[in-house]
């Protein structure tokens, strides 16, 4: 095409490769928070009040908080100090990640809390503990009702994921940026940019679309109520 | 035919004394009964009456305020982490089904199987479909539950806590959310396990089934047990002119 000019399709290897960067962290972002929100919002509903308030104040933290005061607390204050070792990108995906932990917490403890509590009953009422009637029982149920509000944090951390530029990460906006300072053209080179972001945001919506229907239960969560 | 003598069978529940207060409100007030082997008791009385909240004192589901159950002369009340024991030897079936919503027929009857008796999956799936050819839903063994309708969802919940052994089965109004129809079914897989020789406590609102089923009525009101006898007694001789009221309510339907 006309309009892309010999310097640009020269540099469109180096900005494809940030898709990598910016998958990446939107994956580990992701993971850390599921990781981190399912328990979390567990100590929310059952757990013991002090632990409860925690939480809660850890929430309200990284919910109140701008995603770039965090990445600069993180990146110039925190990590130097305890982990100086630490590069840009791990500090990106544990802010990104912390972050959506506090979101995702809160989607798994509406769906928890959704659940009827006959479903307890029924579950203890044959003997289960209260551990094992969480994990088999609720769980299970919560998950899958929490899945359309969970998958939603898909394109919200990887819009998010762009402000990692600003601690030098090298995302899709970051390379996008270096392109311009070299070649100029910022037109062409940002709207190959979100159009690169589109195509994130597509292919992880219809992959999450896919995971849906593979867990959905007849009867449950889709279109009858 | 039923039996309405059960003397010779031994006690295998106690209840004794139970008492349990909502705030200001005491929903029981001092209740106390034994429960023989092979027997089935159907307590009646007015909504509002603690009959729900008794069956559930007697797993522990609600911790009554005082007063003790005793199952085989092991105590229930106060039995700590071993209450999950004992629970596997009371049954449960309640007015909403309460199934797992998330697992298909076979897969509610077994899980409990799997995750409390330890049983492998093999063996579980085989007892699962036993039970589940016992109410009748040998079929619907992969259906889940909002494909069943309510009776086929109460018969399920009837393998559910067959599948476990117990030694005593309580009904919290088992049909109360059927329509007639599918009240019917439900009744006859009860009426089934009595004859079979289950030990059965049933809160309902049936009359028909409670006259010819059960070994003796108890009529609770104000959180008491207020009359009891076999059915041939409640019904010729009610003591008690609420209880009369209450009777003719259902024979004038």
């Amino acid at each position: 095409m006309s309009i892309l000019s010999p310097a640009i399709i020269d540099s469109l290897p180096y900005l494809f490769s940030g898709i990598f960067i910016t998958l990446g962290l939107v994956i580990l972002a992701l993971g850390l928070g599921l990781m981190m929100g399912i328990p979390m919002s567990l100590i929310q509903v059952y757990g013991p009040r002090p632990l409860e308030y925690c939480i809660r104040t850890y929430i309200w933290i990284f919910r109140g908080l701008p995603i770039l005061v965090l990445l600069f607390l993180f990146y110039f204050g925190i990590f130097p100090m305890f982990a100086p070792d630490v590069g840009p990108f791990w500090i990106a995906a544990v802010v990104l990640g912390f972050r959506t932990a506090a979101y995702q917490s809160e989607i798994f403890r509406g769906a928890i809390q959704s659940i009827s509590e006959g479903q307890m009953l029924a579950a203890r009422s044959l003997g289960m503990s209260r551990f094992c009637a969480i994990r088999t029982v609720i769980l299970p149920q919560a998950l899958r009702r929490a899945l359309p509000g969970w998958t939603n944090e898909y394109p919200i951390l990887l819009t998010d994921s762009s402000v990692c530029y600003a601690i030098g990460v090298a995302e899709l906006l970051t390379r996008g940026n270096q392109i311009v300072a070299r070649i100029g053209d910022p037109m062409t080179v940002y709207i190959i940019v979100a159009i690169l972001f589109i195509l994130l945001n597509y292919g992880g919506q219809w992959i999450f679309g896919r995971i849906e229907n593979r867990y959905t239960i007849p009867g449950y969560g889709h279109g009858d109520a | 035919m039923v039996m309405h003598e059960m003397t010779d069978s031994e006690i295998i529940l106690r209840v004794e004394d139970i008492h349990k207060c909502y705030g200001e409100t005491e929903v029981l007030n001092g209740v106390s009964f034994n429960v023989r082997c092979g027997e089935t008791k159907v307590f009646i009385g007015p909504s509002g009456t603690g009959k729900s909240t008794l069956l559930r004192c007697i797993n522990q589901l609600t911790v009554p305020d005082s007063g003790s159950i005793w199952l085989n002369d092991e105590e229930v009340t106060h039995s700590g982490p071993l209450i999950n024991q004992f629970r596997q030897k009371i049954g449960m079936v309640f007015q909403n089904f309460n199934l797992f919503d998330h697992l298909t027929a076979v897969g509610n009857v077994e899980i409990a199987l799997i995750r409390v008796k330890g049983m492998n999956k093999a063996d579980a799936r085989k007892k699962a479909l036993l039970e589940l050819s016992q109410v009748g839903l040998l079929d619907k063994a992969n259906a889940y539950p909002a494909e069943l309708s309510g009776g086929q969802a109460q018969r399920l919940s009837i393998a559910r806590a067959l599948a476990m052994d117990p030694e005593v089965i309580l009904f919290d109004e088992p049909t109360s959310s059927l329509d007639p129809e599918l009240t019917r079914e439900v009744l006859e897989v009860m009426r089934r396990l009595a004859r079979a020789g289950m030990t059965m406590l049933v809160v309902t609102h049936e009359m028909g089934f409670a006259l010819s089923v059960a070994n003796e009525i108890l009529f609770m009101e104000h959180g008491k047990i207020v009359e009891q006898g076999s059915p041939s007694d409640i019904q010729t001789s009610p003591a008690f002119a609420r209880t009369r009221q209450f009777l003719g309510t259902f024979h004038d339907d």
